[in-house]
């Protein structure tokens, strides 16, 4: 009989949820009822939805708890652990009997996500026992030579996940076939995409595949230096980084003549980011390891050829890293025997918006939006109606709900007017006002345009301006021309994927919702009743109890009426903040 | 380029002590003269004080060499240095994509017509801090507030109100 494990998934959201007082909970019933289990860490099991999340493995089978608070701790300890009675109905996912939420996680297959949720993320020996570092042995053993590497790379069809796409083994190559005294190897993981957290849930859960991957990298380009440039934003995966880069090190991973190979020395810098968006692209994510404004160079010269301190210089994101040893390691046929003709492999999602089971996911290229939305995510929050999914962040577009049968590929994605991106999903539901949206992006990219290109920074500047209007019942006819004929401007004169895709959420939402456009620009109305100058509200008579409620929430002091009287709200002095409506027991409040 | 937020703290700065500068000593040796080193330096200046005070930059100057434009160039187009001090406590607002659906502005409005002040201020008993960021990475808990190193999801106006006014009572025993 082994040993029964109980395993907390302790990532940022799980801490968020209380992961953190239900594991030192455990804990201590544990150490007062003498209890004989081994406690876990490990980090995002990938299921937010139901955080937080408490596995517990013994000889009968596997048990996923969902919605472990404080309160359930003792209940559960006692039923399963003393007991041997699992408690079916807070299980979300066993191997023993089914669950209403299987679902979310049939369909997926874990390549990238292979250990998240399933090692302490602390431990190299638990990453070991999963065939950790032994990609890198098995290119020590069998004597691979850098190119045999790169075409492995290249065979699995491998495009870069940070949202350019672009061919990982090619770029590989170019590096290496620059010759230098100095190469780099850097990981972007500045994952600064609002709406999307898979690197971040990588780099907390496993955070030495991305090591592995960067070492592989290192020895296939001929890089000696590596840099994991991470965004401070993300304190855990930084804290989990540098144990890993210690442990590795102790270990002699990194280091001079690594895993047996003559003259291999590699060797790991973690770059903490200072908060910039452009830093994601790469030529400014150099010039910020460099010390400077992370301002975008002209391409060409790529960074292949110069890169850091004018050396070639390859750059892949988090989750490219963390594909590398897997495909090494179970050779390339087995990655791109998952995915299309074009876009191989699998892609992780970061599910979020107004989708009931947000959360990670890792599926295969070619899967469409729908089977996303509907089968493991489980349909739209409150039964609402799905309207449109916002995929690839500021950068991407707004695909509406008559397109979710799109497979998830590059090209048809980008088909759409969106882009894959680095994975943000952002489900939208019939309440989400699209022209909102687009000002939405349009504020954050205007903010985060480094200044350097005229078009992108005055350009997203008067297109937030005229969004801004919309929104407020302002708009004139000929703003949505404008607002197209700004796009292309910025799109054609930007010197970096900021401003040339800056755009893309207001040119898609024009193109699929133009009938919302103009329902603000010239009907002067907002038909998702979001946006706060263009919609009212008002007392339903028949469902006024003239209980008060409103009336004394009201800040602003509009809403008048006696005491088991009707009440009145006076449209002059309403702000619209919608106090009233969620405080309103009787549905009395209705928007117009 | 978050112009604004500079500009606010700016003209409130004149007032306060000068900090203690020898504590930046260990930070200079260990970073001096090497490539790449301005980030780290005014990050570690900032994980000192909280923020840069004015007379670092020129510490900096004299005993790293770095230029005081270039420090101040780079100082001010990354979002995460301050040029003012900062309150006890650092509200994070998350304004990213899943929680502006969530309607997160409503609870920072909420918050910040609480605590009266505006997005980047520090209310006058130097006890809290508002930043909206652009996202977390939290957003499955959309809308998320972090205050200091603790995340809380799921929020509603009333609620982000109460833990403010919680920590407040503590602060004041």
């Amino acid at each position: 009989m082994s040993k029964t494990t109980i395993i907390v998934g302790l990532g940022s959201c799980g801490l968020a949820a209380g992961a953190g007082k239900t594991y030192n909970e455990i804990e201590r019933i544990k150490n007062t009822d003498k209890l004989d289990f081994e406690l876990k860490k490990t980090s995002c099991i990938g299921m937010c939805f139901r955080e937080p999340l408490v596995e517990i493995i013994d000889d009968s089978g596997t048990y996923l708890y969902g919605n472990v608070d404080v309160t359930k701790v003792d209940e559960i300890l006692e039923k399963h652990i003393k007991n041997f009675s699992p408690i079916q109905e807070y299980i979300v996912k066993s191997d023993k009997f089914d669950s209403p939420d299987k679902d979310f996680f049939e369909g997926q297959v874990e390549i990238a996500l292979r250990n998240c949720g399933h090692i302490d993320p602390e431990s190299i020996e638990e990453y070991e026992s999963k065939n950790g570092y032994a990609a890198i042995r098995k290119i020590a053993n069998e004597k691979l030579k850098p190119e045999d590497v790169i075409q492995k790379v290249l065979d699995s069809g491998l495009r870069g996940r940070g949202g350019g796409g672009f061919a990982t083994g090619m770029k590989w190559k170019f590096a290496y076939n620059n010759k230098a005294p100095q190469k780099y190897v850097i990981c972007n993981a500045d994952e600064g995409d609002p709406g999307a957290f898979m690197d971040r849930s990588l780099l907390e859960g496993d955070p030495h595949s991305i090591l592995e991957g960067m070492i592989i990298c290192g020895y296939s380009i001929g890089a000696s230096e590596g840099y994991i440039y991470c965004r401070a934003e993300y304190p855990l995966a930084i804290k989990r980084l540098n144990i890993a880069i210690d442990k590795a090190r102790e270990k002699g991973y990194l280091g001079k003549n690594i895993f047996g190979i003559e003259n291999f020395n590699f060797d790991l810098k973690i770059k903490e980011g200072a908060g910039a968006f452009v830093c994601g692209e790469e030529t400014a994510l150099i010039a910020s390891i460099e010390g400077e404004r992370g301002m975008p160079r002209r391409r060409p010269p790529f960074p292949a050829e110069s890169g850091l301190w004018k050396s070639p210089t390859n750059i892949n994101n988090v989750e490219t890293f963390a594909n590398i040893p897997w495909i090494v390691f179970n050779g390339p046929e087995k990655y791109n025997q998952y995915g299309t003709e074009k876009s191989k492999g699998t892609k992780v999602f970061a599910l979020t918006g107004k989708i009931k089971h947000g959360g990670l996911v890792e599926v295969p290229m070619g899967i469409t939006i729908k089977e996303i939305i509907y089968k493991l995510g489980g349909g739209i929050q409150g039964g609402k109606k799905f309207k449109a999914v916002q995929l690839g962040g500021p950068s991407g577009g707004c695909i509406p709900e008559y397109l979710s049968h799109t497979p998830i590929d590059y090209d048809s994605v980008n088909a759409t007017g969106a882009i894959m991106g680095s994975g943000g999903m952002v489900v939208m539901d019939e309440t989400t006002c699209v022209v909102d949206i687009a000002r939405f992006f349009l504020d954050f990219t205007q903010k985060e345009s480094c200044g350097k290109c005229t078009f992108c920074r005055i350009g997203t500047k008067r297109m937030l301006e005229i969004l801004t209007r919309i929104t407020k019942g302002e708009g004139k006819d000929g703003d949505i021309e404008t607002l197209e004929e700004l796009s292309h401007s910025i799109k054609d004169s930007s010197l970096c994927g900021l401003g040339q895709t800056a755009p893309n959420p207001v040119l898609t939402t024009i193109k699929y919702f133009k009938d919302e456009y103009e329902a603000h620009i010239r009907d002067k109305k907002c038909p998702a009743l979001k946006c706060k100058e263009l919609i009212t509200y008002d007392v339903i008579p028949e469902n006024c109890t003239g209980c008060t409620v409103c009336a004394k929430g009201c800040p602003v002091n509009a809403i008048s009426g006696e005491r088991k009287q009707l009440h009145v709200i006076d449209h002059e002095i309403c702000t619209r903040c919608g106090v009233c409506f969620t405080k309103c027991k009787f549905n009395a409040i209705k928007l117009s | 380029m978050r112009i604004n937020r500079i500009a606010i703290q700016k003209e409130k700065s004149d007032s306060i002590d000068t900090p203690d500068l020898s504590l930046m000593n260990p930070l200079i040796s260990k970073y001096k003269g090497k490539r790449g080193n301005l980030i780290p330096l005014l990050q570690g200046t900032q994980s000192l004080y909280g923020y840069i005070p004015k007379e670092a930059f020129h510490k900096l100057n004299k005993e790293a060499g770095i230029e005081l434009n270039e420090m101040y160039g780079v100082a001010t187009f990354y979002a995460q240095f301050r040029l003012s001090p900062v309150g006890k406590h650092i509200i994070r607002m998350c304004h990213g994509t899943a929680c502006h659906i969530q309607n997160v502005t409503a609870i920072t409005e909420a918050l910040l017509d609480h605590l009266e002040v505006k997005d980047g201020e520090t209310t006058p008993d130097r006890l809290f801090t508002v930043e909206t960021v652009a996202c977390l990475g939290c957003c499955s808990l959309a809308p998320v507030m972090m205050i200091g190193d603790e995340t809380y999801g799921k929020l509603t106006p009333t609620e982000a109100t109460k833990i403010i006014k919680e920590i407040k009572r503590n602060e004041l025993g």
